[in-house]
């Protein structure tokens, strides 16, 4: 049996599977150390099934524990990059658009280096080991341990940073050493952004990731470990301890997989109901669609693969305001049970609605009796067209589609939706999130430019398939469970020889009893 | 003595080209930037009218070549640019005083920016487009005999070349494979006018609408206004269509990326669908078969709610766009101008006929 978690930012929340079947379920507020939160939670849900910890074969987590450390400059270090590149990429240092204060906060100390390829492979500039060295020696100097490490076109040939990486460790013995690319794909700035930030998290990842350990180890949880990434896929704690920026955006991403798995549904798109705001995102062959556009975290700009989520105002807490109608964006969030008019409380909120109409039974509902069916009426109503309005901008085409509710809040819905061909309200919904922790798979992907007049379109689309294949292999997949999820072709414009990038990605089950 | 370009100006002049790069030009971004960063070293630069240029004086056209998609990873080292200009000087013999854009859509809006302010010399506010093209020889200066030769480029490693041809045409055939040698990347200093031929042959203004697109998005933005309506207003332009992508293909033909997007209709547009072909820019919007807008009238698509400009290598399943013709100088809709960048030059077989001759009313 397995253990799907999900730190979200009011509960935790923990399922316990046995194979596709969910045993049982447990919710806990968040706490502040985050571990006593997850023991607390896994006492509940092995309480509640009886469970012995010795049954448990693997643990999933989700967290958004990286993404906040950014966002709020908290428990960041000290940390320097190099860059390989000279002469090219001078114009733009790296930090070049960040945001003053994260920069500040990390010391920002960089050096720019010689080496780096062409498109073609070919160097730039030769490079010079004594640079490297006398660079490290420098950071070093300045006492700090944390190092980004970026190359033109590492993408293409990684060999030059993998060789700095060693020249840094031989001068800096404990260096924690972040590689661009292992982190990002082509656009030096936004790959170089991601393994700084990474670099940044790298002492706050262990000591994470430790006390998920202890708080498994002190329940007698001795199975294996995994955290999930932001594109629906799985990598071991050790993996984490040097990816920790591979997290960011995964809790979207692991509603919307818990929704595909509850509903059956692979192409779909999905609502996901929470106290505070809603999030809608679409399902493309079970996985997320990504966004296309830079998104930017804590202020940076990266090129992650990030799920492409609209978010609006709507929740189970959201006020309702009369005069005129008026629902959300404010919320009284996790003050529900006290603030709500069923509970006690002085706020109408969209969960007395809900119960006012006979669509949910919490609470007292004589306190909410007296309120004006019309108006009960035309709050729902618009409720339904915030989410109707919001599922319409994310469909990718005309006609109904088929749409998955989950999340705490779907009582707020009824029983149909305009623009839904089928609406789906799976069982287990409300923690459809450590569900989709539970099930995430391991990935691969290769994201690199070939010259189609050198090599012909099926070798090359080929050669980045086995490749991408290999990778999910490493990471512990059932090798008849691969399989390719995205295949990206882009003319690369104004080169010779057909240049193509060329973008695959494998998902695979990870092996686990 | 013209006004001067700060740091918020630069934002805008970036924002406003992407609209006017229709699809192309590469991603301005990076240009941005550059410029941000050398203003704040040199200082703002300066940037005069036409009429402020003596009519004797030199100026040139700074650019970068190559492939957007290799502009975002090995970006310029800094002296090239100045190598470049420096060049050109030389091999003109003259005094080069004042800087000009050759493309007001895209990234190289802003690339002469950067020059402008480590020379600290003038910007002038006019391009040789009025938008982007892909080619070299596709400048209203070439429809006036203005030769592009001396052309200097120069890459980050300190190497440079200058070309001399018999025609701009033949310069972009040399220029393209120098430039890919260059790392597919290169700075390119050219087309050097004097004042009185900027006065006829460029596209004047451009700087300044560059600026006042991104500035008026912007403010929409900032006022909940409609964004589609207010780029409209500032471009004398025409919402062709409103649609959801529903199809993108894409190829690489002769070295350019072509491919066609096509949009299924909503709102008032609901029932029919546009096709939008494009090689780099956008160049033909059909409806339900038939054509309404061409080259070279400017086809821009925005994101229907925020008003950002989309690039053709950003065109995605399931945006929801307004597409925008704006109408395009006057100097490319002559029968010669037709014949360097109209439809039939990119192989459509189909005439040019004004947008507002379409849409106006």
């Amino acid at each position: 049996m397995r253990i799907g978690i999900d730190v979200g930012g009011t509960n935790t929340d923990a399922v316990l599977m046995d194979g596709r079947k969910v045993v049982g379920w447990a919710k806990s507020p968040t706490t502040k150390d985050v571990s006593s939160g997850i023991t607390n939670v896994l006492r509940a849900l092995l309480d509640q099934t009886q469970a012995s910890p010795a049954s448990v074969s693997a643990v999933m987590l989700g967290t958004t524990h990286f993404t906040n450390a950014v966002v709020e400059r908290k428990s960041l270090s000290r940390t320097a990059i190099i860059r390989i590149g000279l002469p090219a990429t001078s114009a733009l240092p790296p930090f070049v658009d960040w945001p003053e204060d994260l920069r500040a906060a990390i010391s920002g100390e960089y050096h720019l280096v010689h080496g780096g390829y062409e498109f073609d492979g070919r160097p730039i500039s030769a490079l010079d080991d004594a640079e490297i060295k006398e660079a490290a020696a420098k950071i070093r100097d300045s006492g700090i341990d944390c190092i980004a490490i970026s190359s033109v076109f590492s993408p293409v040939n990684p060999d030059q940073e993998t060789h700095a990486a060693e020249l840094v460790a031989s001068v800096i013995p404990n260096a924690k050493i972040s590689l661009s690319h292992e982190i990002g794909r082509i656009g030096l700035l936004e790959r170089e952004n991601a393994a700084i930030m990474n670099a940044c998290l790298s002492h706050l990842a262990v000591r994470i990731v430790q006390s998920f350990r202890d708080a498994l180890v002190g329940l007698g949880i001795n199975a294996p470990f995994f955290i999930s990434q932001n594109d629906g896929t799985l990598m071991s704690a050790d993996f984490v301890e040097k990816y920790p920026v591979l997290t960011f955006a995964s809790g979207p991403t692991n509603s919307m997989r818990g929704a595909a798995f509850l509903s059956g549904l692979k192409d779909a798109v999905v609502v996901d109901i929470g106290g505070t705001t809603s999030d809608v995102g679409v399902l493309s062959q079970g996985f997320p669609r990504e966004a296309s556009v830079a998104v930017r975290i804590g202020g940076v700009r990266t090129n992650f693969r990030m799920p492409d989520v609209l978010s609006f105002g709507l929740g189970g807490g959201s006020h309702v305001k009369t005069d005129p109608l008026q629902i959300g964006p404010q919320s009284v969030g996790y003050e529900i049970t006290s603030r709500a008019l069923v509970f006690g409380g002085n706020d109408l909120t969209t969960s007395d609605i809900a119960v006012a109409a006979g669509m949910a039974d919490f609470g007292d509902k004589s306190r909410v009796a007296h309120l004006d069916k019309a108006l009960v009426q035309a709050s729902l109503e618009r409720m339904w067209e915030m989410v109707e309005i919001s599922v319409d901008r994310m469909k990718t085409a005309a006609g109904g589609v088929p749409v998955i509710l989950v999340g705490g809040g779907i009582i707020l819905i009824g029983d149909k939706l305009n623009g839904a061909s089928e609406l789906h309200r799976p069982e287990h919904a409300s923690v459809a999130n450590a569900i989709g922790a539970a099930i995430a798979q391991v990935g691969g992907e290769v994201d690199r430019v070939f010259s189609l007049d050198a090599i012909p379109r099926d070798k090359a689309l080929q050669q980045a398939k086995d490749e991408a294949t290999q990778r999910v292999l490493r990471e512990g997949a059932i090798p008849d469970s691969v399989e390719i999820v995205d295949v990206e072709e882009i003319p690369l414009s104004y080169l010779p020889g057909n240049a193509t990038r060329i973008r695959v990605k494998a998902v695979g089950s990870l092996a686990v009893e | 003595m013209g006004r001067l370009l700060d740091v918020q100006n630069i934002e805008d002049i970036a924002l406003g080209a992407a609209v006017l790069g229709t699809g192309g030009g590469g991603d301005p971004y990076i240009g941005k930037l550059m410029a941000i960063e050398a203003i704040r070293q040199y200082g703002p630069v300066e940037l005069v009218t036409v009429d402020e240029v003596p009519e004797d004086a030199w100026s040139v056209a700074i650019a970068m070549m190559g492939a957007p998609t290799v502009m975002v990873e090995k970006m310029p080292g800094g002296e090239e640019c100045v190598q470049a200009y420096k060049s050109v000087q030389s091999y003109l013999g003259k005094p080069v005083n004042y800087i000009y854009s050759i493309e007001a859509g895209g990234i190289n809006s802003t690339i002469p920016i950067t020059l402008a302010a480590r020379l600290r010399l003038p910007l002038i506010d006019l391009d040789g487009m009025g938008r982007a093209f892909p080619e070299i020889q596709m400048v209203t200066h070439t429809l006036y005999g203005i030769t592009a030769t001396p052309f200097t480029m120069a890459d980050e490693k300190g190497n440079s070349a200058v070309l001399s041809t018999i025609d701009n045409r033949w310069m972009e055939t040399f220029a393209r494979g120098i430039a890919v040698n260059m790392g597919a990347t290169a700075h390119i200093a050219c087309y050097a006018a004097t004042g009185k031929q900027q006065r006829e042959a460029a596209v004047h203004g451009t700087m300044s609408l560059a600026e006042q697109i991104g500035r008026t998005i912007r403010e929409a933005r900032a006022a909940h206004v409609n964004v589609t309506q207010a780029i409209q207003d500032v471009t004398n332009g025409y919402l062709i269509f409103h649609g959801k992508l529903v199809d993108i293909q894409r190829r690489t033909v002769a070295g350019f990326a072509r491919g066609e997007a096509i949009l299924e209709g909503i709102g008032a547009d609901a029932g029919s669908n546009l096709k939008v072909q494009f090689q780099n820019e956008n160049l033909i919007a059909e409806r339900d078969g038939e054509v309404i807008a061409t080259v070279p009238d400017l086809i821009t698509m925005v994101e229907e709610e925020t008003g950002e400009p989309i690039t053709t290598e950003g065109l995605r399943y399931g945006f929801r766009v307004n597409v925008i013709c704006m109408p395009s100088h006057p100097h490319w809709r002559t029968e010669k101008g037709i014949k360097v960048v109209g439809p039939r030059y990119f192989g459509y077989e189909t005439d040019f006929v004004p947008v507002e001759q379409r849409f106006g009313k």
